[in-house]
């Protein structure tokens, strides 16, 4: 009796709504029959993105945006509050994941040419809501009001400067007035909590509006290349034939996919928690070490490895041509093959992609080009004399903060070459000339130098062979 | 409702000329009453957000330490407070700078700002250089480029002395152009 009134109320309130009626046929709309594992990852980046927006919701419970009380508050939530380390980690983690599945699921539909006609517009709310993902990811680790927060609001301000004539502005836009100061976390919270999600939710109900509209794409076969002639006609008579209704035959692996995606976000969060804060967000403290989070790293590598001169260029037209490439790719091959066996170019154009992001994540990692302000010191044993020139170069070396570039026995900075065996490389004049002059990524030392000094220190770098450490002589020429 | 027209898009009969105009009259006046409604309330929203575009910061001179605190051919790290501070803004007001006491009477004081990317710059005391934590920029004392990608010297702060303290004039950021 109880259960039949339940029946009758959920059936009225369906009814009266019109849920089945509207939602239904949305959902049960046909899809290729063989969309199966490489179609999840659309729907794992939508899924992440709901995460982001509860997480953030329930963030914005305590957090204060105000130069002043957002690190408190940050650190009222990390320590202090019920749950705050898990959501924030929860938060953290589903950026992540979210960037992470953003990229999938574009290389998938590229690779698919997915993106050719009749879904231009598919790709191109796609590369928007690329643009999107990554700012959110670059605002929200800003709201992460600490010490590097308040650096790359420096550094994404100077980048902006790079623009021709608006660049200033932009600049001043950005840091919300001459200075990072008690304008600037505001400017960001309402960019990343209000703006940016607004569009998002608007841009990602108009991606699935196209995905209904035009269907989504059934698996590419070699040699049969879209025609817009013929393509739509021979897509209905596709789904006509072997379609499946997508929910629940295609939309279960979608369910498993997200929810294990869900499950591996919460563990991390669970197990790591979110990032730990930085120093005090005081711009006037020196000692900072500022790096973006892991999503961006590698763009820190390029900024850091590019040719002197280039740069400046490189910092606007890179992403801008980037943008550009993917805005237009639809324009540039609208029809034909669609298969990756017959695209070789857009196979390798992936492939150099993720090559060349991982081998510029892993530089960033590293971060060889930055000196190292604390390297351990030389021992005794490396140095091979307790006194003497030879010795005296070597606290030279250390004091000059040579040792904070270059490598001896493994002990030092990367920035300039290793000089553990130098001598077996270079004659004592060389070594002179590169001391006194410098060289592009090198100061030229003649000036803070006295001459007995560059004795001393051309000393020490004589003392830098093979023969000498595998013999263990510590006699001084 | 008209139960016998499932289009209520397409009325039962043809328009009349009248009627056509109407509608075209009434779809203009709606769509200018929509744009004039937009723009009352978007158009303050515009001008608050870019504002700070064109505030001018006034020009104030910060005390950042008597005359005798600093030795002649020293470079120290000195703190002052931005030209406009905002009440909520706390230590993100804070500015640093670095002060050299290059005579009896003359200090140079420049920016931390590394010109490359506004990184922080560290003074080297022994080695008597500036160095960038972030790509490998190196300065010398005078603030010129030593090695590494920055484009130009390190900025300067307008610097006085003035009844025995030292002042320092905030100024913007510098933003390197292209």
């Amino acid at each position: 009796m109880f259960l039949k009134t339940l029946k009758g109320t959920a059936h009225w309130i369906d009814d009266r709504l019109g849920l089945s009626a509207t939602l239904g046929p949305v959902l049960r709309h046909l899809a290729p029959h063989d969309a199966r594992w490489w179609y999840v990852f659309g729907s794992a980046t939508m899924c992440a993105f709901m995460i982001q927006v509860v997480s953030g919701v329930a963030l914005a419970f305590a957090y204060i945006p105000s130069a002043t009380d957002a690190y408190p508050t940050l650190q009222f939530i990390t320590h202090d509050a019920p749950f705050g380390h898990f959501l924030r980690g929860l938060h953290y983690f589903g950026a992540s994941a979210m960037v992470l599945m953003v990229g999938l699921h574009m290389a998938q539909v590229f690779l698919f040419g997915s993106y050719k006609f009749p879904r231009e517009m598919n790709w191109l709310t796609g590369v928007l809501l690329l643009g999107f993902t990554l700012l959110m990811g670059f605002t929200g680790q800003l709201l992460r009001w600490d010490q590097t927060a308040v650096w790359s609001v420096v550094i994404a301000a100077e980048q902006a400067g790079r623009i021709p004539l608006i660049g200033g502005w932009v600049a001043r836009f950005t840091l919300g007035g001459d200075t990072v100061g008690g304008a600037t976390l505001n400017r960001f919270f309402a960019i990343h909590v209000f703006i940016v999600p607004g569009l998002m939710f608007a841009f990602i109900g108009l991606h699935l509006l196209l995905v209904l509209r035009h269907g989504i794409a059934e698996p590419p076969r070699a040699g049969e290349p879209v025609d817009p002639k013929t393509y739509r006609a021979k897509y209905q008579a596709l789904l006509k034939k072997s379609g499946r209704p997508f929910w629940p035959d295609a939309a279960w692996r979608d369910v498993v996919f997200a929810v294990g995606m869900i499950v591996a976000i919460a563990l991390l969060a669970a197990i790591f928690g979110a990032p730990e804060l930085g120093k005090l967000p005081d711009p006037s403290i020196i000692a900072a070490d500022p790096r973006p989070d892991w999503y961006l790293l590698w763009y820190f590598a390029v900024l850091a490895l590019l040719p002197h001169g280039t740069e400046q260029v490189f910092m606007v037209f890179g992403p801008l041509l980037a943008g550009l490439l993917l805005i237009a790719l639809p324009f540039i091959a609208p029809s034909g093959e669609r298969s990756p066996r017959r695209r070789p170019w857009a196979v390798a154009g992936v492939l150099l992609t993720v090559t060349a992001i991982a081998a510029l994540w892993i530089e960033g990692e590293r971060a060889p080009w930055s000196p190292n302000f604390d390297p351990r010191p030389l021992t005794p044993q490396i140095v091979g004399a307790t006194s003497g020139p030879v010795f005296v170069g070597a606290q030279l070396f250390q004091e000059k903060s040579c040792l904070d570039c270059h490598l001896i026995q493994g002990r030092g900075g990367h920035r300039g070459p290793d000089l553990t065996f130098i001598a077996d490389r270079l004659t004592k004049s060389d070594i002179i000339i590169r001391i006194v002059n410098g060289g592009v990524n090198m100061p030229a030392f003649g000036a803070t130098l006295k001459p007995g000094e560059i004795n001393d220190l051309v000393a020490f770098m004589e003392s830098r062979t093979k023969h000498q450490s595998a013999s263990g002589t510590t006699t001084s020429p | 409702m008209n139960e016998s027209n499932p289009d209520p898009s397409q009325p039962c009969r043809e328009p009349t000329p009248e009627e056509i105009t109407r509608r075209r009259f009434l779809e203009r006046v709606s769509l200018s009453l929509i744009g004039l409604g937009g723009a009352i309330v978007t158009l303050p929203l515009i001008g608050f957000i870019f504002a700070p575009l064109f505030r001018k910061d006034p020009d104030v001179w910060r005390t950042v330490g008597a005359v005798g605190d600093f030795k002649v051919g020293d470079t120290t790290a000195v703190k002052f407070l931005d030209s406009s501070p905002l009440p909520w803004g706390g230590i993100a007001a804070k500015t640093a700078a670095w002060l050299r006491r290059t005579s009896e009477q003359e200090f140079v004081a420049f920016a931390i700002n590394c010109s490359h990317l506004g990184c922080p710059v560290r003074w080297q005391q022994s080695a008597q250089l500036f160095m960038c934590p972030c790509h490998g920029g190196v300065y010398y004392a005078d603030g010129t480029v030593a090695a590494g990608p920055p484009p130009a010297p390190l900025a300067r702060y307008p610097v006085r002395v003035k009844d025995g303290v030292v002042q320092i004039q905030p100024k913007p950021i510098v933003i390197q152009r292209a």
